[in-house]
């Protein structure tokens, strides 16, 4: 058998699986795809020790088109099994991915229990502000005055603030990306697997079909203003008067992740069933 | 996704191809160095330029794959033939510069803006019904920005030899606006309406 080749060696496109991406031409999700291995290649890692898991929709393709372990759960569910993954193999890199419907509303409590477990694994969003897969559903972060065939006049609804509640919640870093910036994207994406604990980047993605309006977010988007901080009040003050373009690390905190401590010798399946029993 | 038939635009294929191609030796022969006599800023400035051809090739085949994807064959070949154009410009780089093998992928992607000069943004600027005409009018805009590029590397501090190269560059660059403008002159303008699809993939009532 071959050495395997050093990790260095390995290319962006290495990281690309043959699988065509079946998303819409314009579509943000495929800076992101690119974003992700670009910064898989600058991480020297190596493919087979990357997982990338995700929940239901049009960004939840995304394992499927890298050469990466992948795991295209349950709708909502991207982080429980993440969770569990990183858990049983902290020897792996983790990547999760979604969208805002599937990490904000079907799997919004996994979304607060993830940060506030500060496992060591990076959550990617891909935000729209729509439910493109269904063909075009508000979502948690939809405008509460966007008007469409399938909200006519809006929802009326406040929109979440995924980033103001990661915070309070206990994410150990956050940041905002941009699909209209590649490479920035792929320095943040690089920047939050190294972070140690829970790490979350969302990244303003256009769905250009069913939100043709959010081509000119290239020119709404800006670097924030501030430099990264890691203490949450001052945080906290700056995320709650963000304009929602800030591309940037917003916070990048010190708490330790979470690691059960594995037990030294393996165990029997009996052995684990055992303490199950009541 | 949809299947459609499109009338073969014959003036599409017109592509100036060799044209390109047949410029290959010019950049050596203007700088007129030897490897011996060239600085470090050299080359990493011809690893930049490679990264640059790279990226472009890269995205051309992404979006390719995306109109084939969604069965716009004709645009998919142009974006095919483009980054084949931008492999041979990468491949040129190599050859010139004789590298063993190209540098890595790490010290190719860091850019200081967030896309290379002559890559198309990689989001927003696709639509499944677009023309060839959309695809060279990008195609344009992305030698545009590489002859500026270069050009401004000639007004910089760089040092000398770089600053020789870019300028070699900046002119081949402008050579390629000439040749997409030729190639968009021969090539039907989209009619209005160009997008309109009477059973589009977005029907929600």
């Amino acid at each position: 058998m071959n050495a395997p080749a050093p990790a260095a060696s390995f290319k962006p496109q290495q990281f690309k699986s043959d699988v065509k991406p079946v998303w819409c031409p314009g579509c943000g999700d495929y800076t992101v795809l690119s974003s992700i291995t670009k910064a898989l290649a600058a991480l020297e890692v190596r493919p087979e020790n990357v997982a990338v898991v995700s929940g239901i929709g049009c960004s939840s393709r995304i394992p499927a088109y890298t050469t990466c372990y992948g795991f295209h759960g349950v709708h909502g569910r991207a982080l429980a099994a993440a969770t569990g993954l990183k858990v049983a193999r902290p020897d792996l890199t983790v990547i999760a991915a979604g969208g805002d419907g599937d990490g904000y509303s079907i799997g919004g409590n996994h979304f607060l229990h993830a940060c506030r477990r500060n496992v060591d694994l990076t959550y990617i969003v891909m935000d729209n502000r729509v439910y493109g897969m269904t063909k075009g559903q508000p979502s948690p972060t939809t405008e509460p005055d966007w008007d469409s065939k399938l909200s006519p006049h809006g929802t009326g609804l406040r929109e979440f603030h995924p980033l103001v509640i990661a915070l309070a919640s206990g994410a150990n870093f956050i940041a905002r990306a941009t699909s209209s910036d590649p490479n920035g994207t792929a320095e943040l994406i690089a920047q939050a697997v190294r972070h140690p604990g829970f790490s979350f980047i969302e990244v303003l993605s256009p769905c250009v079909t069913f939100r043709p309006e959010q081509r000119s977010w290239k020119d709404m988007v800006h670097p924030a203003p501030v430099a990264p901080t890691d203490d949450p009040a001052r945080a906290a003050r700056r995320l709650m008067t963000d304009d929602g373009f800030n591309i940037g690390v917003l916070f990048a905190g010190h708490r330790k992740p979470y690691q059960p401590v594995k037990s030294a010798t393996p165990r029997s399946v009996a052995e684990l069933a055992a303490e199950f029993v009541l | 996704m949809k299947s459609r038939k499109r009338p073969a635009r014959k003036a599409a294929r017109a592509t100036p191809k060799k044209r390109v191609l047949r410029q290959a030796p010019k950049r050596a022969a203007k700088t007129g160095r030897t490897k011996s006599a060239r600085s470090g800023a050299y080359a990493d400035f011809m690893v930049q330029a490679y990264a640059m051809e790279n990226d472009a090739r890269d995205r051309y085949t992404e979006f390719a794959d995306q109109m084939e994807v969604h069965n716009n064959r004709e645009v998919a070949q142009l974006f095919r033939k483009l980054a084949r154009i931008e492999g041979l410009h990468a491949e040129r780089i190599v050859k010139e510069m004789g590298w063993r093998k190209p540098p890595s992928a790490a010290e190719a992607w860091m850019w200081r803006q967030s896309e290379a000069p002559e890559s198309v943004p990689s989001s927003g600027e696709l639509h499944y019904l677009m023309q060839p005409y959309h695809a060279l009018e990008l195609a344009l805009q992305c030698e545009q920005r590489a002859a500026s590029f270069f050009t401004g590397i000639t007004r910089s501090t760089a040092p000398a030899d770089v600053k020789r190269i870019a300028k070699a560059m900046a002119a081949d660059e402008r050579d390629h606006v000439r040749l997409i403008q030729d190639w968009m002159r021969k090539v039907e303008k989209p009619h209005a309406g160009w997008d309109i699809d009477l059973d589009p993939p977005t029907y929600s009532e």
